[in-house]
C-alpha cells in the first residue's frame, strides 16, 4: 500500500490521482476479513448461507445472526461489518415496504437491489461519512422467479447464478462454478451451500463457527425461512464426510 | 370526516354527468365513453375525449369532475411513466389502478371522481378495474360508471355473457352506451371507443346521427282501444289468481 500517507484516503469524497477512491477499497478490506456468505439461485428457489466466525465461548449460540429477512419473500446475507449489516437490512425494509405502499404488489428484488445500491453508493461521495463496510447478497423469488444480487461497498450490484462474498469466496467460487446451479433443487442446494462453508473454512480452522442457513423457494411457499433444523443437521454431517473425501 | 357528499361540485364546475364503460375480452379489452361535459344545463362541450392514456396499453375511463379526474390521470400518467423509466418495464394493469385508487382513496373528502382502469399487460393480459367514489378498488369482467350508467345495469345484467370475442364486446358497448345516453340527460353527443390489445390500441368513433336506435315512444292518445281478453287466455302462460265473476 505504497498509497498510504499521500493524504488522498483521508475522506471517501477525494480522488487519487489515478482516480481511485481509497476509502471505498478500505471497505473492500473490511469485507474480505469477514466470514464467507454464499448464495446459491437454482431451478426452484435461492439458499442463502454464512460461515459466522463466533469469537467467543461465551456467546449464545444462534444470536448476531448474518442472514436477516427483509420482506416476506426476500432474504439477506452481509459479509463485513455486522452493524452495517444490520443498518442496510433496516432500509432495505423501508425501501420494500415503500415499494408495497405505492404499487400494492411484492417488490421484485431487482428494485430492491437497485434502491440499495443507489443507497450505498451516495456514502461513497461526502467527507463526513464512511462507506458500508459490507458486501451484501441479496436471495428471493419473485414474479421473475428466482433472484440473487450481490451489493458491494462502491454501491454496485451484479446479478448471479451463485454468488459468494468474505475470506473464502475464492475457492467457493471456484467450488460454486463446479456445481449445474440452474439443474439443482433447493434441497440438494442446501447440502451444497453446507458443504461449500465447511470446506472454506478448512483454512480458519482454529476459529469456531456457526453455520447460518435459509432458503426461500417452492420447498417454503415463496417465504424466506431458516433451513429447518432436520435438514440442516443433515447437511452439516454431510458436509463433515465430505470434507474426510475432499482431495 | 362526516360521510361523502356526493352533489358538491362548485357552482360552475364543469362535471363529465356521465356514461363510461369497459369490458374485457380474451385477447384485450373495449372501452367507451359518451362525449358530453356540462355546467349545470349547459354542455361545455359536446366531443368530449373521456377516454385518456396513461400508458402504452392502459387508459382510464373518467367519470365526475372534470378538473378533478383530469388533474388524477395525469399524476398517475406521471407515475407510471417514472415507473416504466426505472423498472425498465411496462407497468401492469392492477399497478396502475392501485396509483388511481391511493390517490381517489387518500383525497376522497377533496375529490369528485369515479375512474374505470382497462388495459393490457403481459401478466394477466386484459384486466378492468372499477374505482368508484370512495376509493375501493374491483376488478370485474365488465364495468359501468357516471350517471348514465345506472340506467343501464339491468340491461347489462341480462345482456352480458362470459367468452364474447372482440366485435360481440364492441357491440354491447355500444348498445349499453346509446341506451344510457338515451335516458340520462347528463350524457349524450357521440361515442368514443378504445380497442386495447397487445399489439395495438384501436380508436372507434360513433357519430351522434348514427348512434344505435331502440324503443323511443309511440303516440297512443286516440288509438283504438283493443278489445278485453279473458286474463287466463292472455297466451302468455299466466294463470289467474282469482277471478271475478
Amino acid at each position: 500500500m505504497t498509497s498510504i500517507g499521500t493524504g488522498y484516503d483521508l475522506s471517501a469524497s477525494t480522488y487519487s490521482p489515478d482516480g481511485r477512491i481509497f476509502q471505498v477499497e478500505y471497505a473492500n478490506k473490511a469485507v474480505e476479513n469477514s466470514g464467507t456468505a454464499i448464495g446459491l439461485r437454482v431451478k426452484d428457489g435461492v439458499v442463502l448461507a454464512v460461515e459466522k466466525l463466533v469469537h467467543s465461548k461465551l456467546l449464545v449460540p444462534g444470536v448476531n445472526r448474518r442472514i436477516q429477512t427483509v420482506d416476506r419473500h426476500i432474504g439477506l446475507a452481509t459479509a463485513g461489518l455486522l452493524a452495517d449489516g444490520r443498518h442496510l437490512a433496516n432500509r432495505a425494509r423501508d425501501e420494500a415496504a415503500s415499494f408495497r405502499d405505492q404499487y400494492r404488489q411484492p417488490p421484485p428484488l431487482k428494485q430492491i437491489a437497485d434502491r440499495l445500491g443507489l443507497y450505498v453508493q451516495a456514502y461513497t461521495l461526502y467527507s463526513s461519512v464512511r462507506p458500508f463496510g459490507i458486501s451484501t447478497i441479496l436471495g428471493a423469488v419473485d414474479k421473475t422467479g428466482p433472484a440473487l444480487y450481490v451489493v458491494e461497498p462502491s454501491g454496485v450490484f451484479h446479478g448471479y447464478h451463485g454468488a459468494a462474498v468474505g475470506k473464502g469466496r475464492q475457492l467457493a467460487k471456484t467450488e460454486l462454478e463446479k456445481l449445474k446451479l440452474s439443474e439443482l433443487t433447493t434441497r440438494e442446494a442446501v447440502k451444497e451451500a453446507a458443504r461449500i462453508i465447511y470446506l472454506v473454512h478448512e483454512d480458519a480452522k482454529e476459529k469456531e463457527f456457526e453455520l447460518e442457513m435459509s432458503w426461500v423457494g417452492d420447498e417454503t411457499n415463496g417465504i424466506h425461512l431458516p433451513v429447518p433444523k432436520d435438514l440442516q443437521t443433515a447437511a452439516e454431517q454431510a458436509a463433515k464426510a465430505a470434507l474426510e473425501t475432499f482431495e | 370526516m362526516d360521510h361523502v357528499d356526493i352533489n358538491r361540485l362548485k357552482t360552475g364546475e364543469v362535471n363529465l354527468g356521465t356514461s363510461i364503460m369497459a369490458v374485457q375480452f380474451e385477447g384485450g379489452v373495449v372501452i367507451g365513453a359518451d362525449s358530453r361535459t356540462t355546467t349545470g344545463s349547459y354542455i361545455a362541450n359536446r366531443v368530449t375525449d373521456k377516454l385518456t392514456y396513461v400508458h402504452d396499453r392502459i387508459y382510464c375511463c373518467r367519470s365526475g369532475s372534470a378538473a378533478d379526474t383530469q388533474a388524477v390521470a395525469d399524476i398517475v400518467h406521471y407515475a407510471l411513466q417514472m415507473y416504466s423509466q426505472t423498472a425498465g418495464e411496462p407497468p401492469t394493469v392492477h399497478h396502475a389502478a392501485s396509483v388511481f385508487q391511493k390517490l381517489c382513496y387518500e383525497n376522497k373528502d377533496q375529490l369528485t371522481a369515479g375512474i374505470i382502469v382497462a388495459g393490457w399487460d403481459k401478466e394477466v393480459g386484459p384486466s378492468v378495474y372499477n374505482i368508484p367514489l370512495g376509493g375501493g378498488l374491483f376488478r370485474q369482467p365488465w364495468a359501468i360508471g357516471g350517471s348514465g350508467s345506472t340506467y343501464v345495469y339491468g340491461y347489462c345484467d341480462a345482456t352480458y355473457r362470459d367468452g364474447w370475442g372482440r366485435d360481440e364486446c364492441i357491440n354491447f358497448v355500444k348498445n349499453t352506451l346509446a341506451l344510457a345516453m338515451s335516458r340520462d340527460g347528463s350524457s349524450g353527443g357521440v361515442i368514443r371507443m378504445c380497442v386495447i390489445t397487445e399489439e395495438k390500441v384501436e380508436r372507434l368513433f360513433v357519430p351522434g346521427d348514427e348512434l344505435p336506435r331502440f324503443w323511443e315512444g309511440r303516440e297512443v292518445l286516440g288509438e283504438a282501444v283493443p278489445k278485453k281478453q279473458p286474463v287466463g287466455e292472455a297466451g302468455i302462460g299466466l294463470v289467474p289468481m282469482a277471478v271475478e265473476a
